[in-house]
């Protein structure tokens, strides 16, 4: 008999009966093979978002370390090589394993449950990124707690990472590690990019999909294309060290801009990759805490995707003090001045939800406000050095620092803390504490402008960045003073969220499925969620299917409780790529060794190159290659191919 | 209240069938994020040419004697990669094995046409700039036409067990999209490496 090849799904409404069976085909199993081979995009999203957090600990700690050094002139601490490893390791901890891993958890965690459907597009490709992820962390701190960390900043720039300056381990350990994450961010990347165009509810058609899903796929297509350039520079810098080609040694007719053109055309669009989609959080959860849908919807999906295309063409605003032509320079600066249009429209549009809305002030309100007011002052700043002259007289100081951290925390640190205080209750059932919650936001809000906005005067007074200590002279003593003050008093408002999140699992107050009256997908299912999300699959008609009655719209209203049963084994609907039609059923994969397996295989072929050891590159080879076949073996539970004997 | 929307599907396929299926959105990502990388190591070649010194080239009339046949083989063997695929979509199983089998060899002489120009080459990989980045281009290439080989092994192994019809054909088509890629990125490293210096490129003094 010919197994089938088309089917009509049924459509239906959910009942034990069949909560029970589709509990049976999506749940992972108990015990290793559950947690090694584990695909539910739910837990992968929550190892996410543990991960990242653990790095955000470690690079906070280091930063409070060196804010220790520099809270007076002359002070001994630190040696300059630690302080130079120190800083190198904060900036590659905090934007390479925190700012980018942190919105990739909260975005695997909360896609399908936005996008009404019950897993990533390839399950297995989601768990893969996050164990190369994992392991590309521990190779890079195993660098660093050998004393071979990074020591030349985060953008590590040539020649002084060639080897004749720096003879160790420390940049070869960067290099590969680099290239490692690299995997992980492009697996992830492909897996975003396939799941918003395929896998949306019947009927959510691109201009109904939340922002967040805009901002996360905005930047994944970036991260798409500019990850290999930042890979193939590190993969340049480490021939250069280990295997005599000359692309950096202007000796032997290389180029040290090289460097500089390959890791910014990655290293800007990344700026906005690590932002877009925690601007998308805002312009999805602010409106609930408004009462009111987002002003400007259309509006800000298209300044979404309008700044990553700008961004494609801004890179050389970070190298406008290495003498590039003038004509060149006026380019991108111009570029980068054009970035202010679509920023404002995003906050003006928040602004107006606010000016329109009927305010709640609970925790995740205040977080996700302050972000407008942090995203200014880091806007503005970041306005002013885009303009050449200005820049020439900034850069290189503490002014510089003081942007990029207003950008960072203020846009990726205060939106994921509001994140957490919004999604804590989906991902656990249960509430965060209120009161705690906002001591939480003004310990972090006072600190973090006490630390970082008299740095702003500290960099207009000259102080350059990355000294490891500086004279009692030029008036930089106090200022530095208070910022380490600050510093410390931002650290306990982190700790302070540690305290509520580990408080509240025990004992927060019970959440139920809506506890916001939010409008989207993820609140109409149980919290936690099942390991199905839906139990049958929603058909929407608008942005907010949660909302429609209250806000009055006319005509058909979404279908929760009707839909699709698909439960023909692990089952979920593929749509049409624009107006979300369904047309396909997939088949999902099970529960597989195989991610896990290719990982370790991978992480040993970079252990081998690490320490130049055939035996032990060759065995990651094998066990990389072996994992593949597994995993690409045409299987016919997922309908790849035809019975055996077909 | 108002009335529900409930979707109410047609008859769709059930798993990827010919050419639908997540499979297909998955290939063209994975040719974008290689096609960039591509991208920038042919960058690298024309930014470290447009700002070297004189007599950068080390070669300045490459020697076509591997490089052009070479391509021929390339263009052949996706050629082919095209008929097999053609076979499958026609339930043609043995034609699509035989075609896959000589593509699969077709890959392997380029290979060692690639290897045979290394070895002619009058510098090495250390000598400067321009051979540090002619042997990494030419040697990702190679890295990922090996890639390919390997997968092509399993293509033909497969359609040999049967596993394959007309309606089941996903895994092949997709395959032979990243053939066909390869073959579309081996054209540009042909023309920056081996045409641009007859154009001129890093000819000046």
């Amino acid at each position: 008999m010919m197994p089938e090849v088309t089917t009509t799904p049924r459509v239906g409404i959910s009942g034990v009966e069949h909560e029970a069976k589709l509990e049976r085909l999506w749940e992972s199993e108990p015990g290793l093979k559950g947690f090694l081979g584990t695909v539910d995009h739910k837990k992968i999203g929550i190892r996410y978002i543990v991960t990242a957090f653990v790095f955000l600990a470690l690079g906070g700690v280091e930063a409070l370390v060196m804010r220790m050094q520099l809270a007076g002139p002359n002070l001994s601490l630190l040696t300059p090589r630690e302080y130079n490893q120190l800083f190198s390791t904060h900036g590659m901890t905090m934007i390479f394993l925190y700012a980018s891993p942190i919105l990739s958890g909260f975005s695997n965690y909360l896609w399908p449950l936005l996008l009404g459907s019950r897993d990533m597009a390839f399950p297995r490709l989601n768990a893969l990124s996050y164990w190369i992820y994992l392991a590309a962390g521990i190779f890079l701190y195993s660098g660093f707690l050998t004393g071979n960390g990074p020591n030349d900043g985060w953008f590590n720039y040539v020649p002084y990472a060639e080897r004749d300056y720096n003879p160790g381990l420390n940049q070869d350990f960067y290099a590969l590690g680099m290239i490692l994450l690299g995997i992980s961010t492009t697996v992830g990347a492909a897996n975003f990019i396939v799941t918003a165009f395929r896998t949306r509810a019947p009927g959510m058609s691109i201009n109904r999909m939340p922002i967040m899903v805009w901002g996360t796929l905005t930047a994944n297509v970036a991260n798409l294309i500019v990850v290999p350039a930042v890979s193939l520079a590190f993969f340049l810098l480490w021939m250069d060290r280990n295997f005599g080609t000359h692309f950096y040694q202007p000796s032997n007719g290389g180029q040290v801009l090289l460097w500089q053109h390959l890791f910014w055309i990655y290293g800007h669009p990344w700026v906005y990759a690590i932002v877009l989609p925690a601007m998308g959080m805002v312009s999805d959860a602010l409106p609930v805490f408004c009462r009111r849908p987002l002003v400007g919807y259309a509006l800000v999906a298209f300044a979404t995707v309008s700044t990553m295309i700008l961004g494609f063409g801004v890179w050389v605003h970070h190298m406008f003090a290495t003498g590039l032509p003038g004509l060149g320079m006026s380019f991108f600066s111009g570029a980068s001045l054009l970035i202010i249009l679509p920023s404002a429209i995003s906050v003006f549009a928040w602004i107006a939800t606010i000016w329109h809305g009927r305010p709640v002030y609970r925790t995740p309100f205040l977080f996700f406000s302050s972000v407008i007011l942090l995203f200014v002052i880091g806007g503005v700043s970041g306005f002013m050095t885009a303009s050449v002259p200005v820049d020439w007289q900034l850069t290189d100081t503490y002014f510089v620092v003081a942007h990029i951290h207003y950008v960072l925390i203020g846009i990726n640190v205060f939106s994921v803390v509001g994140g957490v205080y919004f999604w804590f209750p989906k991902m656990t059932g249960r509430m965060l504490d209120e009161p705690l919650g906002k001591l939480n936001f003004w310990t972090m809000f006072i600190g973090f402008n006490l630390a970082f906005l008299p740095m702003h005067v500290t960099g207009l007074l000259g102080m350059p960045r990355r000294v490891y200590t500086y004279g009692a002279y030029g008036g930089w003593d106090t200022l530095n003073l208070i910022t380490s003050i600050g510093s410390f008093l931002f650290a306990l408002g982190v700790l302070l969220l540690l305290v509520n999140v580990l408080k509240s699992l025990k004992s927060g107050g019970p959440a139920g499925a809506n506890p916001w009256d939010a409008y989207s997908l993820e609140w109409s299912v149980p919290s936690p969620p099942p390991p199905y999300n839906f139990a049958v699959i929603p058909t929407v008609v608008s942005r907010y299917p949660l909302w429609e009655d209250r806000l009055g719209e006319e005509g058909l209203r979404s279908s929760i409780e009707r839909g699709m049963l698909l439960t023909q084994g692990k089952q979920t609907i593929g749509t049409s790529g624009v107006d979300a039609s369904p047309d396909i059923v997939l088949q999902m994969a099970e529960d597989s060794y195989a991610p896990v397996s290719l990982a370790a295989g991978t992480s040993l072929l970079f252990v081998g190159l690490l320490l130049k050891s055939i035996p032990i590159g060759a065995l990651g080879v094998a066990i990389a290659t072996l994992a593949l076949i597994a995993w690409m073996w045409p299987s016919f539970e997922l309908r790849e191919r035809e019975p055996e004997h077909g | 209240m108002a009335e529900r929307a409930v979707s109410r599907p047609q008859d769709i396929p059930l798993g990827p069938t010919h050419r639908v299926g997540v499979g297909r959105w998955g290939i063209w990502t994975v040719i974008a994020t290689e096609a960039a990388l591509f991208g920038y190591l042919l960058f690298a070649y024309f930014y470290l040419g447009a700002q070297g010194p004189p007599g950068w080239l080390l070669e300045p009339h490459p020697s076509l004697k591997y490089a052009v046949p070479g391509t021929v083989i390339v263009l052949l063997s996706a050629l082919l990669t095209w008929w097999g695929v053609q076979a499958i979509l026609r339930d043609r199983r043995v034609q699509s094995a035989i075609a896959f089998a000589v593509a699969w060899l077709l890959g392997i002489g380029s290979v060692w046409l690639q290897i045979l120009d290394w070895k002619a080459k009058p510098f090495h990989l250390g000598t400067s700039s321009y051979s540090s980045i002619y042997y990494v281009t030419t040697g990702f290439d190679v890295l990922h036409v090996l890639v390919g080989l390997v997968i092509f092994f399993f293509l033909i192994l497969w359609t040999a067990l049967g596993y394959f019809s007309a309606r089941r054909s996903l895994v092949v088509t997709v395959s032979a999209l990243y053939w066909y890629f390869l073959t579309v990125t081996w054209l540009a490293i042909f023309v920056t490496f081996y045409v641009s210096p007859y154009l001129g490129f890093g000819q000046w003094q």
